[in-house]
C-alpha cells in the first residue's frame, strides 16, 4: 500500500524531471550546435538543468526482469552464465565480475564520470543447467536479489533464458549514482544485455562499430554518442578527456 | 582513404577518412574496386529515413579483394586475395534466422537493434552504409571496408569474370529476382511492375527467368521504360495514361495482372489529388511515406494474387485500401533481399551467359564525382540509370 503512494508521487515527480530533463537537454545540444562562447555558456546552463532533473528523486526498487531465446543447448548458455566472470562481456554497466569462493563473487560497476560501485554476492541456490539464484551481501553498495532461468525454448529453438534482478540501492549520493548505472528502465537495459549474451553465444562476438572509421562529426552527433543510454561512456578514473574525446573515439 | 560520406540533406562530400581496421574476430578488411550508388542511397541523401548522422560513409554495393581477415574468419570460406562480391546485409550466420535462410532478418548483426526496436518493434540485420537504426555501419562507396561476419555474405568471384557484370550480385539482381521469386509466378503469368530503376529491370528479367509470359512495366522515365521494353515488357507511361488501374485492368482482360511488384517504395511519383496530399504530408514531416504505387498495387491485382514489394518503406502508410486487399485474398511478400540464398545461383546464370547485369549501367565515374552523380541519379538526369564508382581512378583522367 505504502509502495502505491510512492508510485503517485514518482510519477508527478517524475515528470517535473523529466520535463527538466529534456528542456536542459535540448538547451545544451542547441549550444553545442552553436559553436561559439555564447553556444558554450548556452550548453553549460543547459547541462546543469539536465543534470538537476536527472538529480532527484531515487526510486525504492528497480526490477529488471527480460528473456530471450538463445540458439544453443541449455547446458551452453548455463555454463557461460554460471562463470560469473563472463557477465561484463555482455552486461555494458559491469566493468569486473571476480569469483572470489565457490559460491561468492565480487561485482564492481561503473557509475557515472568514472564512480564505481561495488558489492559481493552470493549463489543462495542452484540447480544446475536450470536456475541460479544470488543475492548480495552485507557491506555491499547496493542490494541486489537476482535469478536466471534456463529451460528449452519450443520447436528446437535453442534455450529460453530468463532473468530477474531486483535492485535496491542505498541512500544518498551513492544511490543516486546505483540509480543512474541501471537506468530508468531497468528491464530495457537488461533486454540489450541478453542481445548481447546471444550474439556473443551464437555468433562467437557482439557487432559493434564502435571504433570504425567514418567522416567528420558535428558537435550534435558527438554529444548524441556520449549520451547514448546502451553504450555508457567508460571513463577511466574521472578522466573527463576521455568524455571530451568521444566524439573521435565513438563511431 | 577516399570515402562519400553524407555530411546532411542534400550534402554528400568525398573526404579523406582513416582506413578502417578489424574491430571484431570475423572481420574482414575489403579494397574496393567497384562500388555503386543504389536507388535506396537516394531516400537517405534526400533525407526521408531517420537516424542519419553527419560523417556516415554510404555505400552498400560493392566487391574488392580480401586484404586483411580477423583471427575467427573460417579460412576454409575467405581468405586474404580472395576477389569478393559484398552483399548489403550482414548476417551472423548462425542465429535462429539465418538457419531458416532468412539472412536479411539476422538477429545478430545490428549493433543498435534497440533503435529500430524502440521504433519498429524488432530489427531487421544490420546493412553496411545505411541508416544507424540499422547498424550504422560505414559503407562501401569508398576505398577500403570493413566487412563483419566475413565467412558468411562475401561470395567469391573467379578470375576472369569483369566486375561489371557481377558487382550487381551485391544488391539489386538478387533483389530484383528476390521480387519476382516472391510474386509465386506459374507458367504464363502477367506481372505488373511499378519503377523501372535497376532493382525494376532486374526484376523484369527475372520474371521472364522464373516463366511469365508477359511483364508490364510502369514509369514516366523513358529511357528507363526503353530499357524495359529491351528486357522484354510492356510499357507504360504514367504521365500518359489518365488511370494507371484502369488500364491493367484493361490490358488485363478486365482480371487484372496475376502479381504486382513494387520496385518504387516511400518515394513514389505521381499525379492527382492523392500525391499531393502525399507529398504534402511527407514534407511536414507527418509521414515518412508515399505510398501511391501500393495503392495503385491493390486496386490492380487480381483475385487471389500476390504483391511484392521489394520498394523501400520507412513506417506507417497512409489511405491503404484494406478492405480491397482482404476481400480480393491477395497475398502480400516483403522483406530486405534474402541476399546468400540468391548470390551463388545468379553469379552462376552469369558465368552461363544467361544474363549480363552490366546493361543496367549508364554512368562509370572516378569516386570523387560521387557528389554531383547522387544529383543527377536522384533527378534522373543525362539517362542516368546506374553509377559505378572507381575508387582507385585518378580524377585528371576522367
Amino acid at each position: 500500500m505504502g509502495r502505491r503512494n510512492a508510485g503517485v508521487r514518482d510519477a508527478r515527480s517524475d515528470a517535473k524531471r523529466l520535463g527538466a530533463l529534456i528542456t536542459g537537454g535540448s538547451i545544451a545540444l542547441y549550444g553545442l550546435s552553436r559553436r561559439s562562447r555564447g553556444g558554450i555558456a548556452l550548453a553549460a546552463a543547459g547541462g546543469w538543468l539536465a543534470y538537476s532533473g536527472a538529480k532527484e528523486n531515487i526510486p525504492s526498487e528497480m526490477i529488471a526482469h527480460s528473456s530471450m531465446i538463445i540458439n544453443a543447448s541449455q547446458q551452453e548458455v548455463y555454463r557461460f552464465w554460471r562463470d560469473f566472470e563472463n557477465l561484463p562481456r555482455f552486461m555494458n554497466h559491469l566493468e569486473n565480475v571476480k569469483v572470489t569462493g565457490e559460491r561468492r563473487s565480487r561485482w564492481i560497476a561503473l557509475g557515472p564520470l568514472g564512480t564505481r560501485i561495488a558489492w559481493d554476492a552470493e549463489i543462495i541456490s542452484e540447480r544446475a543447467t536450470e536456475e541460479i539464484k544470488w543475492r548480495s551481501l552485507p557491506g555491499s553498495d547496493l542490494e541486489v536479489d537476482g535469478v536466471v532461468r534456463f529451460r528449452p525454448a519450443t520447436g528446437n529453438r535453442g534455450t529460453l533464458i530468463e532473468v530477474i534482478s531486483v535492485v535496491i540501492p542505498p541512500a544518498g549520493e551513492l544511490g543516486r549514482a546505483v540509480a543512474k548505472v541501471f537506468g530508468k528502465d531497468p528491464s530495457f537495459m537488461m533486454r540489450q544485455d541478453l542481445r548481447r549474451l546471444k550474439a556473443l553465444i551464437e555468433a562467437g562476438e557482439i557487432p559493434t562499430v564502435e571504433g570504425q572509421t567514418h567522416g567528420p562529426r558535428s558537435a550534435k552527433v558527438a554529444a548524441l554518442r556520449v549520451l547514448d543510454p546502451d553504450h555508457p561512456v567508460r571513463v577511466g578514473g574521472a578522466n573527463i578527456k576521455d568524455v571530451l574525446t568521444a566524439k573521435r573515439r565513438i563511431a | 582513404m577516399k570515402a562519400v560520406c553524407w555530411m546532411g540533406v542534400e550534402k554528400m562530400s568525398v573526404e579523406n577518412v582513416p582506413d578502417p581496421q578489424i574491430l571484431n574476430p570475423r572481420d574482414a578488411i575489403v579494397r574496393i574496386t567497384s562500388t555503386a550508388i543504389c536507388g535506396s542511397d537516394l531516400h537517405l541523401y534526400n533525407g526521408f529515413v531517420p537516424t542519419m548522422e553527419q560523417g556516415d560513409i554510404l555505400g552498400h554495393e560493392f566487391m574488392g579483394e580480401v586484404v586483411e581477415v580477423g583471427p575467427s574468419v573460417n579460412g576454409d570460406k575467405l581468405k586474404v586475395g580472395d576477389r569478393v562480391v559484398v552483399p548489403f546485409t550482414i548476417a551472423c550466420g548462425r542465429c535462429f534466422f539465418c538457419e531458416q535462410q532468412l539472412w536479411s532478418c539476422c538477429d545478430n548483426s545490428n549493433p543498435n537493434y534497440w533503435i529500430a526496436e524502440q521504433m519498429m518493434g524488432y530489427s531487421p540485420s544490420g546493412l553496411f552504409g545505411y541508416t544507424h537504426m540499422l547498424g550504422g555501419y560505414s559503407g562501401g562507396q569508398a576505398q577500403f571496408a570493413r566487412v563483419p561476419f566475413a565467412d558468411i555474405g562475401p561470395l567469391k568471384i573467379p578470375d576472369g569474370v569483369p566486375d561489371d557484370k557481377v558487382v550487381f550480385l551485391s544488391d539489386i539482381f538478387p533483389t530484383g529476382y528476390m521480387a519476382a521469386e516472391n510474386c509465386n509466378i506459374r507458367p504464363g503469368d502477367t506481372i505488373a511492375i511499378w519503377g523501372c530503376g535497376p532493382v525494376g529491370q532486374f526484376a523484369i528479367r527475372s520474371c521472364f527467368m522464373l516463366g511469365a509470359e508477359r511483364v508490364i512495366a510502369i514509369d514516366h522515365v523513358p529511357e528507363r521504360l526503353q530499357m524495359a521494353q529491351e528486357g522484354g515488357a510492356e510499357a507504360i507511361n504514367f504521365d500518359e495514361a489518365d488511370d494507371v488501374v484502369a488500364l491493367l485492368k484493361e490490358l488485363t482482360g478486365n482480371i487484372g495482372p496475376d502479381a504486382c511488384i513494387d520496385a518504387v517504395g516511400m518515394e513514389a511519383d505521381g499525379h492527382g489529388l492523392p500525391y499531393l496530399y502525399d507529398r504534402a504530408k511527407q514534407m511536414m514531416r507527418i509521414s515518412m511515406d508515399r505510398p501511391l504505387v501500393l495503392r495503385q498495387a491493390i486496386m490492380a491485382c487480381r483475385k487471389g494474387g500476390t504483391i511484392s514489394v521489394p520498394g523501400v518503406y520507412g513506417g506507417f502508410l497512409d489511405k491503404i485500401p484494406f478492405g480491397q486487399y482482404m476481400n480480393k485474398g491477395i497475398t502480400m511478400k516483403t522483406g530486405q533481399t534474402h541476399m546468400m540464398r540468391y548470390m551463388k545461383p545468379l553469379l552462376d546464370r552469369v558465368q552461363r551467359g544467361e544474363i549480363d547485369p552490366s546493361f543496367v549501367i549508364s554512368h562509370r565515374v572516378p569516386i570523387d564525382k560521387a557528389p554531383e552523380m547522387y544529383k543527377t541519379f536522384r533527378d534522373k538526369q543525362d539517362h542516368c540509370t546506374k553509377v559505378v564508382l572507381d575508387p582507385w581512378a585518378n580524377v585528371a583522367q576522367a
